[in-house]
């Protein structure tokens, strides 16, 4: 097998495309056989029926038509829809379905992220309910979003998730609702009859909805606060789809600006609700329950991106390969008729790029939803201990928590040690077994992951999307090009859009990535991948540590530094600050995620006997990419960060001067400076890496022709 | 028929057909180029008898489908998790290549050898199925030599239906020359049937299948033997892939008859 480091000789090359075994591996799933049913199943939806449809042109159409609907029978019958459910309400899959829910969606996206869009967008609808729904509701919307089984006859029930509001109303700010719900009839010693007026603006699934979770503030006295609520299409009054968004994405969705005017019980607020002093008090208001809903929901539309750019990578080798077949005087063996495009590095390299971007994002697309899965247990575990201290959600629970982050963050850097003393042992083992820092744990990375996958797997990923669809030149922006690649492209804007737009992720990140707790496991990765470096030296993993360091060091610096003018650089207004610096750590987060996968297909390939014929040349390919994505997200880390420490600094500084010789000017930066210097030492080796993997890309065996129509 | 049959479908996988099928000389004789990295299907026809074998066994209650299946364990395992979702069945796996280069004749014999040893199987009710052509080795006569082995002599090729009466008798359609078929009715099992590609459409997927069938899978796909295929069946003097040949002449207003007659005579050569 190949050995890492410098240059000795060629290395193995990649002898064709990663197959399920791969992913398998990668993506930690070579032992869920569910899941992998679910993968072939949705494979074959996407690559048959949903891509039929984009062929035949079904997304040139802003209405709900039948090519449309019959998609979602189609995901019925290959169990998608279900998937989602759990088996107590007619499901097959057992446990939390975050990470399952995140294969499926890249197999659709695979092919058209709008038909990923309607199967994920009931899941939308249906996780107020999941998460914050009495046992009732869950008990009965669930049930009825199975689709029937074989002699029962009743309708399968479909979902909309009603948030965002006609302007001036909700959008990123979803604290501004005018979707009103008042009492409308409330009889002594009988159940309140609510009335809810909403107008939605871009709603998914409104074409074939038959109930919305809505969100509503009170328009009434004898209501407190807002909430979400269910409403069905049978409730009395009106319930109307609206007009059909005149989408340039994602046009196999359906999405409307539904208007709704409706009598419905009181029973159908989200979550219950008690009633004090003759007032109605929700147990969960919209803001509740969003958060515990995106909190779950953010990593599958960037999973989709990701999925975009791998599948682009076939059918962009293919046709630089084949580009001059057939002319006139290039005869077969020549190198032009062999490689046609192919022969030229600049097709090679940028390919690599888009090929890196494709696997950081779905390595920390995925990372996130199986980290997700643990969520659920571990929340319920924290609020048990926490109940037990009559500590019951709320500001209380917030004091509680912060309270114990010095302890979070010790038991962090003490798992990190791996030379602990007898004491420190014990007192990590104490650390260890209490659920309430376990959470705390979970939810500082869940905090950065999720907002780090949404931002930079769809925006980054549109950047790159752009790339493959210029690989491809005029074919790209053709309905022609093979794969889909132009209307994968203008697709990834709408993922980096719905479910909170890229301001949203900054936002989050801005605060999570500040936190005692996030920062002290982001040394432990550095730390890591120290080790990573030292074992396996060309990947690149030397190079990402050091930006991270310089990454660190860089926001602690921020964090007190004043601008010329006196002001302070890291506060909540300074978007300028916090908004690129978390731009920065998430390129590092994803590529972090990727070097985490590569390592495990190192350690787990060579097990693998379907493997064995290819594995060298695969762990070289997947290592050399690892540094190649390493490199990039250094510089580009390392150019944010600079603009930020310097760019805040008064202009006097002569032009020609530099700040070796300017010492004392720049004696508070010179950390700086000497980081910077070392991330661009390590950068040694990392273009060979390119080249080496350009080999491979120019050899790989591909499949004669794409396994779904044009 | 009250008891129901019990359907043995011989089967296993081929390279995902899309794929470039190179041939190269192996340590132990010709392959295809990475064929161990190549995503693989199950072979068409042997596919079309399993999709037979499950919609007969569905219309005779206490019909029961096995699916014995020679290949490489771990390719065998990614397999079944498209295949089993389809239908129901049950896996007897045996671990060796299931590569174009083998001979027939042993993997005939490993065949028969694993269906013997099937516990449950009453050969009384047996029907024996599998593909009359294969996409990897397609020389048609695997089922014919495992039907001999297991004592089978009431044998159909090609077959496109099969038809079970009141009394229990099937009357099966085959494929014989020049577009023709053959009607043949067989009292009942035991017999053996190499499917041509039958009636039935692909059945899509179904993971809650995939998991009724994944408790009997995964022990089966453990417990696989390995299969002692010699590769000394025979010598191969060359491999090619067949050449494609695409010749163009630019034509106007030929009549249909004309075009069908020039191309016939070209394919004569
Ligand atoms: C096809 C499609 C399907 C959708 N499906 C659904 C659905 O099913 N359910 C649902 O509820 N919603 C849905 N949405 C709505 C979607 O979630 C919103 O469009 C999104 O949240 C942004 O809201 P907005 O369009 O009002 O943008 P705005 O709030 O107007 O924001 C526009 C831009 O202004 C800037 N900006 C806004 N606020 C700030 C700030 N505080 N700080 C800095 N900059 C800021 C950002 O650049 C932002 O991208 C869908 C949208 C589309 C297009």
């Amino acid at each position: 097998m190949e050995k890492d480091g410098s240059p000795k000789g060629p290395p193995a090359l990649l002898k064709t495309l990663p197959g399920d075994d791969v992913r398998q591996i990668m993506w930690r799933f070579a032992d869920r056989f569910d899941y992998q049913m679910v993968v072939q199943s949705a494979r074959a939806v996407a690559r048959g029926p949903v891509a039929r449809a984009v062929a035949k042109g079904a997304r040139n159409s802003h209405e709900w038509t039948d090519d449309k609907a019959a998609l979602l029978l189609e995901f019925d019958a290959a169990g998608i829809t279900a998937a989602a459910v759990d088996p107590e309400y007619g499901g097959y899959i057992e446990g939390p379905k975050n990470f399952v829910l995140g294969l499926l969606a890249f197999e659709l996206a695979w092919v058209d992220a709008g038909a990923g869009t309607s199967s994920m967008a009931n899941t939308l609808a249906l996780a107020p309910i999941h998460e914050r729904g009495t046992p009732e509701q869950k008990a009965l919307y669930m049930a009825r979003s199975v689709p029937p089984q074989p002699g029962e006859d009743r309708k399968i029930w479909r979902g909309a998730f009603a948030l965002t509001e006609s302007i001036p109303y909700v959008g990123v700010d979803t604290g501004v609702l005018s979707g009103r719900v008042r009492v409308a009839e409330w009889n002594e010693g009988e159940e309140p009859i609510l009335h809810v007026d909403k107008r939605g603006r871009f709603i998914t699934n409104m074409g074939s909805a038959s109930f919305v979770t809505a969100a509503v503030d009170s328009g009434d006295p004898r209501i407190k606060g807002s909430c979400m609520i269910i409403l069905e299409e049978t409730d009395p009054g009106t319930w109307d789809r609206g007009t059909p968004t005149k989408k340039l994405a994602h046009q196999l969705s359906s999405t409307r600006d539904p208007v709704f005017s409706l009598r419905v019980p009181a029973h159908r607020i989200i979550g219950g609700y008690t009633v004090k002093d003759g007032v109605i008090v929700p147990n969960y208001s919209h803001a509740e329950v969003i958060e515990a809903v995106f909190t779950r929901t953010r990593a599958t539309p960037s999973i989709m991106t990701s999925a975009k750019l791998l599948s682009a990578i076939e059918p962009v080798i293919r046709y630089h390969r084949r580009r001059f077949r057939g002319a006139a005087g290039i005869n077969e063996g020549t190198p032009r008729f062999d490689m046609g495009l192919q022969q030229k590095e600049d097709a090679l390299h940028r390919l690599l790029d888009v090929w890196a971007a494709g696997e950081a994002g779905a390595s920390l697309g995925f990372e996130t939803s199986r980290l997700l899965d643990t969520y659920d247990d571990i929340e319920k575990a924290k609020s048990a201990v926490l109940a037990t201290q009559g500590i019951a959600g709320g500001r209380a629970e917030l004091k509680a928590l912060r309270a114990r982050e010095k302890d979070a963050a010790e038991f962090v850097a003490l798992g990190a040690n791996k030379n602990r003393s007898a004491a420190e042992s014990a007192r990590y083992d104490e650390l260890a077994a209490d659920p309430v820092l376990k959470f705390m744990i979970t939810e500082s990375l869940s905090s950065v992951l999720i907002p780090s996958a949404k931002l930079w797997n769809t925006g980054h990923g549109v950047n790159m999307m752009r790339e493959a669809v210029s690989m491809m030149g005029g074919y790209g922006i053709t309905e022609d090009c093979p794969g889909f690649l132009g209307t994968k492209w203008i697709d990834g804007q709408l993922e980096a859009t719905y479910e909170g737009p890229e301001v949203v992720q900054r936002r989050q990140l801005s605060v999570t990535m500040s936190r005692p707790i996030f920062l002290q496991q982001f040394q432990t990765w550095i730390a890591n991948l120290r080790d990573v470096a030292r074992e396996h030296p060309s990947m690149g993993a030397g190079t990402l540590a050091a930006a991270m360091e310089l990454w660190f060091w860089s926001r602690e610096y921020l964090s007190t530094a004043k601008d010329a003018y006196g002001k302070d650089l890291y506060s909540n207004q300074r978007h300028g600050v916090t908004y690129p610096l978390a731009d920065a750590l998430a390129w590092l987060v994803a590529t972090y995620h990727l070097v985490l996968d590569v390592l495990e297909l190192k350690a787990k390939g060579p097990e693998n006997p379907a493997l064995a014929e290819g594995i060298d040349g695969l762990i070289s390919f997947y290592t050399d990419l690892t540094h190649i994505h390493s490199a990039t997200a250094a510089g580009e880390a390392t150019k944010i960060c600079a603009e930020l420490v310097f760019g805040y600094r008064a202009e006097s500084y002569p032009l020609d001067s530099t700040p070796a010789n300017t010492d004392d000017d720049f004696k508070d930066v010179a950390p700086f400076i000497a980081l910077r210097t070392k991330v661009d030492a390590s950068l040694a080796g990392s273009k060979l890496a390119k080249d080496r993997a350009s080999e491979s890309l120019s050899h790989v065996m591909i499949p004669e022709v794409l396994d779904y129509p044009v | 028929m009250s008891t129901g049959f019990h359907i043995v479908v011989c089967g296993s996988l081929v390279p995902d057909l899309l794929q470039t099928l190179e041939p190269v000389a192996g340590p132990t004789g010709p392959a295809l180029k990475n064929e161990m990295m190549l995503p693989a299907v199950l072979d068409p026809w042997a596919g079309h008898a399993l999709f037979e074998a499950a919609h007969l066994a569905a219309k005779h209650p206490g019909s029961k489908v096995w699916l014995v299946s020679l290949g490489p364990k771990a390719k065998l395992q990614q397999l079944m998790m498209s295949i089993a979702q389809k239908v129901p069945f049950e896996l007897v796996a045996i671990d060796g290549s299931a590569s174009g280069f083998t001979d027939p004749v042993e993997v005939a014999a490993a065949l028969a050898g694993a269906i013997e040893k099937i516990p449950t199987l009453d050969r009384s009710r047996l029907l024996l199925f599998g593909g009359c052509a294969s996409a990897s080795r397609d020389a048609g006569v695997t089922v014919q030599m495992v039907g001999e082995r297991l004592g089978i002599t009431d044998q159909f090729l090609a077959a496109d239906e099969v038809k079970v009466g009141a009394d229990g008798t099937l009357t099966v359609l085959e494929r014989v020359e020049g577009g023709q078929y053959l009607v043949s009715e067989v009292v009942g099992p035991p017999c053996a049937i190499a499917w041509a590609t039958g009636n039935l459409p692909e059945p899509p997927n179904n993971p809650q299948v995939g998991m009724q069938n994944m408790r009997t899978l995964m022990p089966s796909l453990q417990k696989a033997q390995l299969a002692a295929l010699s590769a000394q069946g025979g010598t191969f003097v060359s491999v090619e892939v067949p050449k494609q040949e695409r010749k163009t002449r630019i034509v106007k207003d030929v009549p249909l008859d004309e075009m069908a007659r020039d191309i016939a005579e070209w394919i004569k050569g």
